[in-house]
């Protein structure tokens, strides 16, 4: 305002006029206030008609960077003719042109050039053109704003016209150099607004510091990680504290160490908290005005470490693959050359390429080796190739299998050889090699053969022993048939002699019953002498019925039907009882019969009736083949055998040696003659012998010719019944 | 002997039945027993003895185990499973000795066995044996030889 009011003032002080004075102050505050140049020219002119008679004008405003001066506003012109007017600034020799130079205002004449160069109006009088003085323009100091081309009746130096001039010059360079400046600020709004997406654009994070670490420039990346901003999570800001401090520690490390360097930076993700790894690229920049920053780039290597470490794995991988390969390879060097057979591989032309040392040995001529050598390893050579040549050939299967005879280069022994080749196939099918195995048959064939030998002899001595077997069983057979013969021959003896035995007892049942009803008188009374041929008859007939009751009691035992009764008796009781039955006997023999009993006999158990019927027979045997001495009988027990002896000792005549095996015999007697001197049928020891083993245990016999005869029943303490 | 005889005709002699098929025993021990009192009957078979045995109702059967046709131990079974005759005490007497054969003749229901050669005498105190313990004649029945 106080420029405003010294304009006024000196304004007012030189029109001297105080009701123009007025008049150019509300011009000038008019001015002032607009800032659009065509209106401030259009003003102007209307001023200028006010209060200088002007009838038509026309104001042209310089425009410095098309370099042409345009029509700005005109008074008593049409807009069209206005906005048509344009001049160009290099065409120094237009009068209009070189009026903007002119240090005065030039006085155009009205001639045919000017009605050329003006609008119609202005042309049909004299024109007063005005050149405007401005502040200078960069480069320009003698060019004016621009000019104002006048027609009417007035003074060239008329006061108002020179004050307009001079007003609104100014006010259109001030205007000018306010839209220049506009335009400067736009300009660089847009270079900072570029120089943003610039530095955006980067996908690293970029940011400014100061010295004391403040974070002055950054962009979104570097704001992402470092600038916390409202009603943030408690997390993130955590995570973005920890990034600045991170951050740093890291630029004052680096600020010690040196201008520019390079290091890591572990930062944390704040939208995730993932870890994240940079690398810290910062420079220092000095600055005269800014002062000293530090400019830092920050290089995502998270993804760029894995990475790494993924080529690193990888390359690890390869490493072993490729160790492992070799290793392989190794292993199948050591195979093929441990394999005892010969391994030859052959390319497609038949060459060998690789065999392993014993295939070697046969297609080498060995060092210091004769010609038969030589001749040998050849004809090898022909043999294999002529093989190979047809595994090439034959289309079908992979697998070709021949034979052939190669020599030993070195013992010169020919072997019979089994070849087993592979064809080994490209990816396209094509044979690349052929792999074959040369397998020596010598040991085979021989072994073969020794199988053959060995398998004709097994059947041989298969034959043999099925021979053998078949006999065996045809014996056995017979044997068994025998055996039913036998037994069947054994039973009808047995049910012979029982039916025999009660067709006997039949008949004597008559004969000993009437003669017992006789000797009872039923028939009336006996004379002595009847009565003794009665007792005759009697004593006879009871020795018929004794034997018959033998071969009844053997025939029992024969056919499994004696009946076993066990029970525990006292050998002293069974004695004392067979000494009382036998006791007429005794007393007819006229002999002495001592008992001796052990004193600790134990209990038997057995079967007290048969014990006592061996006991007896034993007994009365004795006594019947004994006439001078006498008979002892005698009871002991052997704790080591568990076994019970009864002995029947007498001093009769005895057994010779060579009979007594016999005595135990059915119906034998030592003496066996027709003319035998003692009774009986023979059958009491047969019957004994007999019992004893149903017992368990057995007869024994001492004796001596013509000194007695000792028969030792033996048997078990206790019977084990079957 | 005679005084025997005597006191046994002072009431109702015995009757027994005496069944064999040898004539000779048959007829020796038929001449004992009469001999010693009893009245006696006298059968030859099986069948016979069942009739003779239905018929008389005797007070005691000696009865002989091998017989033609029917068996002694057939005729002793069926006579005890028939009311009439079921407590009529029978004495076997055979000359089968063997032991199946007193089995079978104490399976078919003999209350008494005796083994041929069997004494006219030995029989005689049997049958007075049983005919004097007729009320448990089984319990007290003896084999023998």
């Amino acid at each position: 305002m106080a420029r405003i009011a010294s304009l006024v003032t000196s304004s007012q002080r030189r029109s001297g006029r105080p009701s123009a004075a007025a008049s150019r102050l509300a011009f000038a505050e008019f001015l002032l206030a607009c800032d659009d140049p065509a209106e401030c020219a259009q003003r102007a002119l209307e001023w200028l008609g006010e209060h200088a008679d002007l009838r038509h004008g026309l104001c042209a405003a310089v425009d410095p960077e098309q370099g042409r001066l345009s029509g700005l506003a005109g008074r008593g012109l049409a807009p069209s003719e206005v906005s048509g007017f344009g001049l160009d600034l290099e065409d120094r020799d237009h009068p209009l042109v070189a009026a903007l130079y002119a240090k005065q205002p030039i006085l155009l004449p009205v001639g045919a050039e000017a009605r050329k160069l003006l609008p119609p109006p202005l042309d049909q009088s004299t024109c007063l053109l005005l050149p405007l003085p401005l502040t200078p323009l960069a480069g320009k100091a003698d060019l004016k704003a621009g000019l104002l081309a006048l027609s009417g009746v007035f003074q060239s130096t008329s006061p108002e016209l020179m004050w307009i001039a001079d007003v609104l010059g100014r006010r259109l360079a001030r205007l000018r150099s306010l839209l220049a400046l506009a335009v400067t600020e736009r300009r660089l709004a847009r270079e900072k607004t570029l120089l943003y997406s610039v530095i955006n654009a980067v996908p690293d994070p970029v940011l400014l510091t100061d010295t004391e670490g403040r974070m002055l420039l950054a962009n979104q990346r570097a704001e992402m990680l470092f600038a916390a901003q409202e009603r943030e999570s408690e997390g993130r800001r955590r995570a973005i504290a920890l990034n600045n401090m991170l951050l740093s520690a890291a630029l004052s490390q680096q600020a010690m160490g040196g201008v520019q360097t390079r290091r890591e930076l572990p930062l944390v993700n704040p939208e995730d908290g993932s870890d994240l790894l940079f690398e810290l690229l910062s420079a220092v920049t000095r600055d005269a005005r800014e002062g000293t920053g530090v400019v830092s780039i920050l290089r995502n290597v998270t993804d760029l470490r894995e990475a790494t470490e993924e080529i690193e794995e990888n390359y690890r991988k390869l490493r072993l693959a490729e160790q492992s390969a070799r290793a392989e390879r190794d292993r199948l060097d050591l195979i093929i050359d441990s394999v005892a057979d010969p391994i030859v591989v052959t390319d497609p032309t038949g060459n060998i390429v690789m065999m392993n040392p014993p295939a070697d040995r046969l297609f080498t001529v060995p060092k210091q080796a004769g010609v038969a050598a030589a001749r040998a390893v050849r004809a090898n050579d022909a043999h294999f190739t002529s093989f190979v040549s047809n595994v090439f050939l034959t289309d079908t299967g992979s697998r070709w299998l021949g034979e052939c005879s190669l020599t030993d280069p070195v013992s010169l022994v020919a072997s019979p050889v089994e070849a087993v080749a592979g064809k080994i196939l490209s990816e396209h099918g094509e044979v690349i090699a052929v792999v074959t195995i040369l397998h020596d048959r010598t040991e085979a064939i021989e072994k073969a053969e020794l199988y053959e030998q060995l398998k004709r002899a097994s059947e041989e001595l298969e034959e043999k022993v099925g021979q053998a077997t078949a006999e065996l069983l045809r014996q056995n057979e017979l044997l068994q048939r025998q055996h039913v013969e036998l037994e069947q021959a054994s039973a009808l003896k047995s049910q012979f002699l029982a039916n025999m035995s009660h067709e006997f007892r039949t008949p004597l049942n008559a004969i000993l019953g009437y003669t017992n009803m006789l000797l009872q008188g039923v028939s009336g009374a006996m004379s002595q002498q009847q009565k003794r041929s009665l007792l005759r008859i009697d004593s006879n007939s009871q020795h018929l019925l004794s034997i018959i009751n033998d071969i009844l009691d053997i025939s029992r035992i024969e056919a499994g039907k004696m009946p076993l009764h066990v029970d525990e008796f006292a050998a002293r009781d069974l004695l004392a009882e067979v000494m009382a039955e036998v006791e007429p006997i005794i007393a007819r023999a006229k002999l002495p019969v001592a008992t001796e009993l052990e004193p600790k006999l134990p209990k038997v158990l057995s079967d007290r009736q048969k014990v006592k019927q061996i006991v007896q027979n034993l007994l009365t045997n004795a006594l019947k083949f004994t006439q001078n001495g006498g008979v002892r009988v005698r009871a002991s027990y052997d704790p080591k055998t568990d076994q019970v002896a009864i002995a029947v000792a007498d001093s009769g005549i005895g057994i010779a040696r060579h009979d007594q095996a016999k005595i135990f015999d059915d119906f034998r007697q030592a003496d066996n003659s027709p003319t035998r001197e003692y009774g009986g049928a023979g059958l009491g020891l047969s019957i004994c012998r007999r019992l004893a083993t149903m017992l368990g245990g057995r007869i024994k016999l001492t004796s001596e010719l013509g000194r007695g005869s000792t028969f030792t029943l033996c048997l078990p303490r206790r019977l084990r019944r079957k | 002997m005679k005084r025997r005889r005597e006191n046994r005709t002072a009431r109702e002699q015995p009757l027994i039945l005496v069944v064999d098929d040898f004539q000779d025993n048959r007829e020796m021990y038929a001449e004992y027993l009469r001999f010693q009192g009893f009245r006696v009957a006298e059968a030859s078979d099986g069948q016979g003895a069942l009739d003779q045995a239905f018929r008389l109702r005797p007070h005691l059967i000696v009865m002989d185990l091998s017989l033609p046709g029917m068996d002694g131990w057939e005729a002793t079974r069926r006579l005890k499973q028939d009311d009439r005759t079921r407590h009529i005490p029978v004495v076997a007497v055979t000359g089968h000795a063997l032991a199946g054969h007193s089995k079978g003749a104490r399976e078919a229901g003999c209350d008494s066995f005796l083994s041929k050669p069997c004494l006219p005498d030995v029989l005689l105190k049997e049958v007075h044996r049983m005919l004097e313990g007729e009320k448990t004649p089984r319990s007290r029945s003896k084999g023998g030889r």
